[in-house]
């Protein structure tokens, strides 16, 4: 099976452990992985701040990077749902104030290929043991777009369940956003802080070793507040965890 | 003729009043905002945040409540059906609001009510105040409305010389404290019991009876004190103004919902009934209401059945000496935005709102900023959607509303009316930060970006030309490992909000994307 990498500019820039790691987990799970490296943002800081317009080139370069593939992977909840949830939006929005013609069919083309990391493994792959070991107490924050812009469910807790040695405890009100929010973090800094510093609050208190996320913007967010505050508990994506085996251990 | 282009009837000639078509049409564009001098979201939530004591009454009251509200929820097994069904009802009524509208209009007038169409804020309040006035009478008795509220009808009668009592609780705790209402269905959730009692035993006895002697903090004795207060207004009052949650256009019948049962009070006693009703709220026919009595109550209380729902027609068939009732019902109409805000294909679906208030309760936002901080009657996530559309983009506090929010997509979730709050809520911020065509009383107009929002614009467009070219990406993320090891504790300008409060991300050696060409380049 062959699969392409759509890493998101985020993971590419800060968390290039991140797209490491998934290359590494899809690969030992028997999949080619593939990085079309025409591709970029998925356009969701322009468009979720008010500049719609200016997300539709991303849309094209995002479409056409990754056109023939039939599996899409990503390990960010909030740009699959930027592609699932907006893209189609975008492009019929954009076809009809007259500009990018053939801009929705390259999203609704795109869009039922696109799958976020759990997803395509739980799903796709059909896997929840990934047979990977780390021996530490996690817990996890599922993101809002993860949450309830893809529903992802119960799927990334499953995979980290199945994960020999990892001690899972839950994170109270793990439901609650972190108060990241893209640019609401700058444009609402208060509240940003106030709500990241609640749910940093909550992860130190259940005493896990990791907060495990799978969105790196949210977890930028809380592990500045963590460090800031000097508390021990570590943020990892949970490509990362999955990656992790005995013979290779994550450090 | 009123303002609105929906082909509303003019309204009919009240004694002392002016018709609207007397007054000098002159509609200045853009509306004058609203509240000119209300800070923006940012800086009027940063107050809040920094009170703890706020914080946790919040905290506690919104948890409390939303915690209820799903287990009240989870028991209906066609939630997600009624959902829709609201919606579809509420949808389709939008659609052809003009003949509902008119089918209400004439349902009411044939039981003998009147209906008085109010394009305006000002037109209403004149209406309400004329109404008042020919009576003869200077003291109201008032159901909580949000109308009402939104439109300063207190303030406006007060200024003709009438005095308007609030009748429901936390309404009365709000106007004797000379406050300003924090939620939509608890007005008073960020007052403690101390400081209710405090505002009684102080301002009881300036506007009527007085709390009694040595009044203490138990909520039964507050409630008990109110009781009395209140007691005193209900038997002497012969005028009443209420809102509505619903009307029926078959039937013409006016629904409140309320739980204290002071409404039903002042929607019977008094001898003339005044309801201001925002037009959105009409429903086709009877029957619809069976969706909205189940979704409600659950949505906002948590309740399986509200404790009173009143309902009206006009005066009703006969007026024998046994009747109960008023002998005089006017029906004021509200506009001021709402048609307006119909003519936006994505933003008009905020006017599905039932106010439930479910979506404050679960809004991580809300539970910091408070209330207030949306400078509105109407806070939240919906208030954040409704109130630069009724009222425009333009004061700070309008421009800065569609970014109070994560996107987090709860309000969505919990939205008994299905409204996309965050969908609209980007939609607007483009309206902010781009401008674009808005209608602004029946008349398509272009407005301009909101101010400060230049460098913004600028910023996105050359990140979207960086990340549009790959190849200058690449060239971008080297120059950024280079730069690692200059990591400043605090950034200067935007970047400052960031490091206020945490660290910034350590950078990595190398990016992905140069990892790939390195260790697999030769598969790509
Ligand atoms: S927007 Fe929806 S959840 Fe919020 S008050 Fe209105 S009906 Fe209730």
């Amino acid at each position: 099976m062959r699969a392409a990498l759509f890493v998101t500019c985020v993971n590419d820039a800060l968390y290039p452990r991140t797209g490491i790691a998934v290359v590494r987990l899809l690969e030992r799970l028997g999949v080619a992985v593939d990085f079309p490296a025409a591709q970029s943002c998925c356009g969701q800081p322009q468009y979720n701040s008010g500049y719609r317009r200016e997300s539709e080139p991303l849309l094209r370069r995002t479409a056409e990077a990754f056109a023939g593939y039939p599996y899409v992977v990503t390990p960010s909840g909030s740009c699959a749902a930027m592609v699932r949830c907006h893209y189609p939006r975008i492009g019929r929005a954009a076809e009809r104030e007259g500009r990018g013609p053939g801009l929705s069919a390259l999203a609704e083309e795109l869009v039922p290929r696109v799958y976020e990391l759990t997803e395509f493994l739980v799903d796709v792959l059909g896997v929840t043991d990934v047979g990977a070991y780390f021996p530490h107490t996690v817990t996890y924050h599922p993101s809002c777009h993860g949450l309830r812009g893809l529903g992802l469910g119960e799927r990334p807790r499953r995979l980290l369940s199945a994960v020999r040695g990892l001690d899972l405890v839950e994170l109270p009100g793990a439901q609650e956003c972190c108060g990241f929010g893209g640019t609401f973090a700058v444009k609402n800094p208060d509240v940003s802080a106030a709500m990241g510093t609640d749910k940093a609050a909550s992860a130190v208190g259940t005493g896990a070793e990791v907060l495990c996320g799978a969105d790196n913007s949210c977890l930028a967010h809380l592990d500045g507040i963590l460090r800031r505050r000097g508390a021990d508990t570590r943020t990892l994506h949970l490509a990362e965890i999955l990656a992790s085996t005995e013979e290779e251990p994550l450090t | 003729m009123s303002g609105t282009f929906m082909g509303m009837p003019g309204m009919p000639g009240m004694p002392g009043m002016p018709e609207r078509s007397d007054r000098p049409d002159a509609p200045e564009l853009p509306a004058t905002p609203a509240l000119p001098d209300f800070p923006a979201f940012p800086d009027a939530a940063r107050q809040a945040v920094g009170d703890p004591v706020l914080r946790a009454n919040l905290r506690r009251a919104t948890h409390t409540i939303r915690d209820k509200r799903a287990r009240a929820v989870a028991e209906l097994a066609d939630w997600d059906r009624l959902r829709a069904a609201g919606k579809a009802i509420k949808d389709h009524t939008l659609r052809h609001l003009d003949r509902y509208l008119v089918q209400l209009e004439e349902a009411v007038t044939a039981a003998g009510g009147t209906v008085h169409w109010a394009a305006d804020a000002d037109e209403a309040n004149r209406i309400v105040t004329g109404l008042v006035l020919a009576t003869g009478h200077r003291e109201v008795v008032k159901v909580k409305s949000m109308a009402t509220q939104e439109i300063g009808l207190n303030e406006a009668l007060e200024a003709a010389g009438i005095a308007a009592y609030e009748t429901d609780l936390a309404e009365l705790i709000v106007q004797l404290g000379h406050d300003r209402p924090s939620h939509i269905l608890v007005p008073a959730i960020h007052r403690n019991r101390a400081e209710i009692r405090e505002i009684f035993a102080a301002e009881m006895g300036r506007r009527g009876r007085p709390a009694p002697e040595g009044l203490g903090d138990d909520p039964r004795e507050l409630a008990e004190a109110a009781r009395l207060h209140l007691r005193e207004k209900f038997l002497r009052a012969k005028v009443a103004v209420s809102g509505a949650n619903f009307m029926v256009a078959e039937t013409g019948t006016m629904v409140v919902f309320e739980s204290e049962g002071n409404g039903r009070m002042c929607l019977t006693l008094p001898e003339t009934l005044i309801s201001v009703v925002g037009i959105e709220k009409v429903v086709p026919t009877f029957r619809d209401l069976e969706v909205f009595l189940q979704t409600l109550p659950r949505s906002s209380t948590a309740e399986r059945m509200n404790p009173y729902t009143t309902m009206w027609t006009g005066l009703g068939p006969s007026r024998g000496a046994d009747d109960d009732g008023p002998s005089a019902f006017h029906l004021v109409l509200l506009d001021n935005g709402r048609t307006d805000t119909l003519a936006d294909e994505v933003g008009r679906q905020a006017l599905r709102c039932i106010r439930c208030s479910a979506c404050l309760n679960v809004c991580p936002v809300y539970e910091r900023a408070g209330g207030h901080a949306y400078g509105s009657v109407y806070p939240g996530p919906i208030g954040a959607v409704l109130s630069p559309q009724l009222r425009g983009t333009g004061s700070a506090i309008d421009a800065s509303l569609p970014y109070a929010s994560t996107l987090c997509g709860a309000c969505y979730e919990v939205c008994p009316v299905a409204i996309d709050i965050p969908e609209v809520l980007v939609h607007l911020r483009e309206r902010v930060a781009q401008g674009g065509p808005v209608t602004r009383e029946g008349i398509r107009v272009r407005i301009r970006p909101a101010r400060g929002h230049t460098a913004e614009r600028a910023a996105m467009r050359a990140a979207r030309l960086l990340l549009d070219r790959p190849g200058a990406l690449r060239a971008g993320e080297r120059l950024l490992a280079r730069a690692r090891r200059l990591r400043p504790r605090r950034l200067p300008g935007p970047g400052r909000a960031w490091t206020d409060s945490r660290e910034l991300p350590q950078l990595p050696a190398q990016s992905f994307r140069d990892w790939w060409a390195r260790e697999r380049g030769d598969r790509a």
